[in-house]
């Protein structure tokens, strides 16, 4: 399968980059979303600036307080880092399980975070390691909270003329207490349903928690009910069955070839309760 | 519009012009007739096309020639050296790792990748290693056996 003909750019800076991406033209990350939607045909950008060179934005950084993690690290180097599995495991748990090898060579976490797919792995992990995103454009950079990031299905807060450079999280007891368990879909590996969770310890008890879903709705969501029920309980399994109802509350539940919605809303259900008795 | 690129493939120095959207492994295939590098899907999930860029097993269907612009590539034809079979080209030769063959190039590559991460995988890491290679034919078991080989004698 071949492309409709694009021009291609390679940019050395992110602002070189920026300065670039006028009209239509798109960024080029890892190329593992962008690549076989151009050879479908289902998209024809008139331009394409390749990123994957820019130094910068090719960094785990450990900080003080945080972990900075540059938009173009691909999921191999997440799964192999040492700091994330120290201070965030959920995220080089999921690394493993995204794809396979050749695409997790590849692919990058600030790829995988713009394309926004419903069944992606990142988006549930980073809402519930309650991670910031950093975004340049032509006027400076800002930088957006992740609860603010995914707005639907295949839609995030991203503007025209934006680039993500950085995805920063936070270094927290949650998410050094943290895990993720995915329903893979056994063909492309994508979630079908897929829970990160990070909790907050006190002894024994549950002082915070963060849920994040992908897979189930259009967009990634964290069931609020559920983390509310889980605070003040002890972490065993009988708090985590009775504390762990209706997942999707309030939810629209996808419904598709691999998994009817009914399936789905069940699968939901069981990996939280996965998800949660991981940590115990 | 016509992209000049220069790049290693298999330790030669390669210069070459293309269209930006000629991608990679039709660029080993066409314009370098290095047919061993297959496409079976097209559609990055079988992995018969897997090459090496930089010492990275890669899905060579899903990148563009112009993004291997300075790297350093290696396909199936780059393993044997002076004539001389790679042990993992002889674990597929002695445990019957092939039947029709047309994964095998992928497979080999893919087992390259993971035997530089992991000299000695058990069974279970070299079974994962393999997801993204689909064989029609072997049921994997001999594939596994061969890399084994390859993994003792390595
Ligand atoms: C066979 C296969 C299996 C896969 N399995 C999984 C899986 O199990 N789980 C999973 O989560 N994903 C999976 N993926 C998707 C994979 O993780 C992709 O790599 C990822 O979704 C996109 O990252 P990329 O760097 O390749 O982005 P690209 O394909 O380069 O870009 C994707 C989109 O993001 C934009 N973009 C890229 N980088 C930036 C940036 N820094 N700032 C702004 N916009 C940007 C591009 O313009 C494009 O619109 C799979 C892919 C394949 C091919
Ligand atoms: S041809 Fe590239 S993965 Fe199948
Ligand atoms: S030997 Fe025929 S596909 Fe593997």
């Amino acid at each position: 399968m071949i492309p409709f003909s694009f021009e291609y750019k390679k940019a050395a800076s992110v602002k070189e980059a920026i300065s670039m991406l006028d009209g239509d033209a798109k960024i080029l990350g890892g190329g593992h979303s962008l690549i076989p939607t151009l050879k479908l045909r289902l998209d024809s950008p008139a331009c394409l600036i390749d990123i994957s060179k820019i130094e910068s934005l090719q960094h785990i950084r450990d900080n003080d307080n945080s972990i900075s993690i540059g938009a173009g690290v691909t999921h191999a180097q997440i799964a192999e880092d040492k700091s994330l599995a120290t201070h965030c495991p959920m995220m080089g748990q999921a690394a493993k399980e995204i794809g396979d090898i050749q695409v997790r060579n590849r692919g990058t976490l600030g790829g995988s975070i713009a394309h926004a797919d419903p069944a992606a792995d990142w988006p549930a992990v980073l809402l519930a390691a309650n991670a910031q995103v950093t975004i340049q454009n032509s006027n400076g950079t800002r930088t957006v909270d992740i609860d603010q990031f995914f707005k639907g299905f295949f839609e995030t807060a991203l503007e025209e003329g934006e680039i993500i450079t950085t995805i920063t999280v936070p270094k927290t007891m949650a998410n050094q207490n943290s895990a993720y368990v995915k329903f893979k879909q056994p063909a492309s590996r994508f979630a079908i349903v897929g829970c990160a969770v990070a909790l907050a310890m006190n002894g024994s008890t549950i002082e915070s928690a963060r849920i994040g879903l992908t897979g189930v709705a259009d967009v990634t969501y964290r069931p609020d009910n559920v983390e509310k029920a889980l605070i003040g309980e002890d972490l065993n399994e009988a708090s985590i069955d009775k504390s762990v109802q209706d997942v999707t509350d309030g939810v629209s539940v996808m419904s598709d070839h691999y998994a009817s919605e009914s399936y789905r809303k069940h699968l939901a259900q069981v990996f939280v309760k996965r998800a949660l008795k991981k940590l115990m | 519009m016509a992209y000049k690129i220069t790049l290693t493939v298999n330790g030669k120095t390669i210069t070459a012009e293309l269209e930006a959207r000629t991608i990679l492994a039709d660029f080993l295939r066409e314009h370098l007739s290095l047919t061993g590098t297959h496409i079976g899907c097209d559609t990055s999930s079988c992995g018969a096309c897997t090459v090496h860029i930089n010492g990275a097993a890669v899905k060579s269907c899903t990148v563009l020639a112009v993004q291997a612009d300075g790297t350093d590539i290696t396909t199936v034809e780059g393993l044997s050296q002076n004539g001389n079979l790679h042990p993992i080209q002889e674990g597929f030769n002695q445990e019957h790792g092939l039947q029709c063959g047309f994964c095998t190039p992928g497979m080999m590559m893919t087992a390259k990748d993971l035997l530089q991460r992991n000299p000695n995988p058990s069974e279970q890491e070299i079974r994962e290693a393999l997801e993204g290679n689909f064989c029609r034919c072997t049921g994997y078991h001999n594939i596994v056996k061969s890399i084994q080989y390859a993994a003792n004698k390595m």
